[in-house]
């Protein structure tokens, strides 16, 4: 029933004739979302993941690419053709509709038999949630139940392909959010839709979705599970945009197993040759990095608490780095910096190095 | 409840009550003082009661005039504002397009409503009227000075190509504030383009629509320089409305008793039309309130 989209060599640019890459609000994409995946595409404002949702419903035609559902090509095709559902930024509910017209209004554009439609609509009432509101107007309701509505409108339909979302939970009260976040994680395990969700905000795309698709200046730059964006980023902008606080990157030099930091060696997991002229940066999360009696010698700058952990900003050979620090442990007088091994990445012109054992 | 009272804010009221007195109050007064009186000139005057009020409801001038102001109001809102909407939803709604298109439908705002019946007076001439003209070469027996149909007709479609853009305008501002997100939900949901004007559109549009309705409502009833230009209330009556009707009365044949009765029976219509749409639309107002 759902869809397997497949993405060739999409580009968009949304002027005329764009010149330079810069033009280009997206810069080609090759991605395929499994049948029925639940993805997250993720990034800063302005990255292009609304972009891709869009070339995805059909509201954007592509400048250069193609676009295909089960193999077949839709590039041309409209929006209505392309049987996909999309949850807006903002609730979009017709208005002087009741919540149940408000479901049956894309089935009665298709003329379904009215049987039908009851039949449908009292089902996906069940499923959002909303019976006992069937017979209200759909605007006297709150802001997350209005977005069910618009969930509501893509799921009753038997035919949808996919479901996108963009940014759905801008409106949401916070406490509603976690709520209807882990409700549809429980749609998608029960009735296997495709999702795209894009947001800018880690912890929903984290929480939201199996495979996380990140996306900075209009590319995408890893496509992973939550702990592969978390473990191994592909590019320093996942390591700094995931995690809370980012990925500390320092510029080093590479000599073998080591790699120099100012005055200071750092020993790295494996070694690797890398060409003149590339900048080359090492990257360690704040979990990995430790406060204790040996290693560089550093000085700490502030201490946050937050609760369950400390989060220590330190300097080192001029760089600051964070650290995470357990709530009960100490931290000594006199602080020394060891790097955890197992969090250790280099980074070529902001992309990941593979080294060699 | 606790209040404090300070009499000096009374002194803040004051130039404001001073202005609507000697704005409104005082002249709406004098006008009830002549509404009871009689005179035969060199200001004296003597109290007739309400025999002037009593002679006007029993007018067929009147009542002619209140008919022909009602069917002219209720042909211009007919006609204006299906007009109006239609043309703001087919205006672009981004682009070079967007300001050409709002200074050509401001521009008929802009102009002097004598000059407004000044142009069409001459425009409609049979002699030497392009419009007046071109009919009469065409065989139409067009002559608004003598025909009441070409009278009507033109008094209309001036009146639409003067203050359709009123509408216009209130429309597009309404069909501009509705987010992008409404109609990409649309096409989604497969929408018809009359289901997109009939559930996001026109939802959306109708408390300007209100006021629309509203604001033609008021000015066509009380419509005068234009008409006046145009026609001068002819042939015959044939295009007297309610105010030409009341200056007519009032200064081309100086009866200041009637005619202030009929002022304040005229007055009284537009306040009860006013209050039933105000109650119409706050009602309607705190029906959609969230």
């Amino acid at each position: 029933m759902m869809a397997r989209i497949e993405l060739q060599q999409l580009q968009h640019s949304y002027l005329a004739r764009p010149k330079s890459a810069a033009d280009y609000a997206l810069k080609e994409v090759n991605h395929t979302f499994d049948d029925g995946g639940a993805y997250a595409l993720l990034g800063p404002s302005g990255c292009g993941k609304t972009t891709l949702l869009s070339i995805i419903s059909g509201l954007v035609t592509p400048s250069e690419g193609k676009i295909l559902f089960n193999g077949e090509d839709v590039t041309e095709r409209s929006t209505e053709q392309r049987n996909i559902a999309q949850v807006f930024q903002f609730p979009v509910i017709y208005d002087t509709m009741t919540v149940a017209q408000n479901l049956a209004f894309p089935l009665r554009n298709r003329r379904l038999p009215e049987d039908e439609i009851n039949r449908r609509v009292a089902e996906i009432l069940e499923m959002i949630g909303l019976t006992d509101r069937a017979d209200r107007r759909a605007r006297r309701l709150t802001a997350d139940q209005k977005q069910k509505i618009s969930l509501g409108r893509g799921l009753v339909r038997s035919d949808v392909n996919a479901i996108l979302f963009d940014e759905p939970l801008t409106v949401i009260d916070p406490h509603m959010k976690w709520q209807l976040r882990s409700q549809l994680k429980q749609l998608h395990r029960r009735f296997g839709y495709t999702m795209v969700y894009v947001t800018h905000d880690q912890t929903e795309a984290l929480t939201f979705a199996d495979t996380v698709v990140v996306m900075y200046e209009g590319q995408i730059v890893q496509i992973g599970t939550p702990s592969q964006l978390f473990e191994k980023p592909r590019h320093t902008f996942v390591g700094y945009f995931i995690g809370s606080p980012g990925m500390n990157v320092l510029p080093v030099e590479l000599d073998g197993r080591t790699a120099r930091l100012g005055g200071s060696a750092v020993e790295l997991p494996g070694s690797i040759e890398v060409g003149q002229g590339s900048t080359i940066e090492l990257g360690i999360r704040p979990e990995y990095l430790r406060l204790g009696r040996e290693g560089l010698p550093t000085r700490i700058t502030k201490i946050e608490d937050i609760g369950r952990r400390k989060i220590v900003h330190a300097e080192l050979e001029g760089h600051e780095v964070a650290v995470i620090v357990p709530e009960h442990e100490e931290i000594p007088a006199d602080p020394r910096l060891s790097f955890d091994q197992r969090g250790i990445n280099l980074y070529a012109d902001s992309w990941r190095l593979e080294l060699e054992p | 409840m606790d209040r404090t009272w300070n009499n000096k804010a009374w002194f803040l009221v004051l130039p404001v009550l001073l202005l609507v007195a000697f704005s409104a109050i005082i002249p709406l007064m004098t006008v009830v003082n002549y509404s009871v009186q009689d005179t035969f000139g060199n200001n004296v005057f003597f109290w007739v009661g309400v025999e002037w009020f009593e002679e006007l409801l029993h007018s067929p001038r009147f009542w002619q005039a209140l008919l022909r102001n009602l069917i002219f109001s209720a042909i211009i809102l007919a006609i204006q504002i299906p007009l109006g909407v239609f043309i703001a939803l087919n205006m672009p709604r981004r682009g070079w397009g967007v300001s050409v298109c709002l200074v050509l439908m401001a521009l008929p705002l802009l102009i002097p409503w004598n000059v407004v019946g000044t142009i069409w007076q001459v425009f409609g001439r049979v002699d030497i009227g392009l419009l007046g003209y071109t009919l009469a070469r065409l065989g139409i027996n067009y002559n608004y000075v003598q025909d009441p149909l070409a009278a009507w007709v033109t008094v209309i479609v001036m009146d639409i190509w003067h203050w359709t853009s009123l509408v216009v305008l209130l429309c597009y501002a309404g069909l501009v504030s509705i987010p992008d997100a409404y109609f990409q939900a649309a096409k989604i949901d497969g929408a018809s383009r009359w289901s997109v004007f009939r559930y996001i559109q026109l939802p959306k549009m109708n408390r300007v629509l209100l006021i629309a309705v509203l604001l033609r409502f008021m000015d066509s009833f009380m419509i005068y320089t234009e008409p006046f230009v145009v026609t001068g209330g002819g042939p015959g009556n044939e295009t007297t409305f309610l105010s030409i009707d009341l200056v007519k009365m009032a200064i081309g044949q100086f009866d200041v008793g009637p005619a202030a009765a009929m002022s304040l029976v005229y007055f009284l219509i537009v306040l009860l039309v006013c209050w039933v749409f105000y109650t119409v639309m706050t009602n309607y107002g705190e029906e959609s309130g969230r």
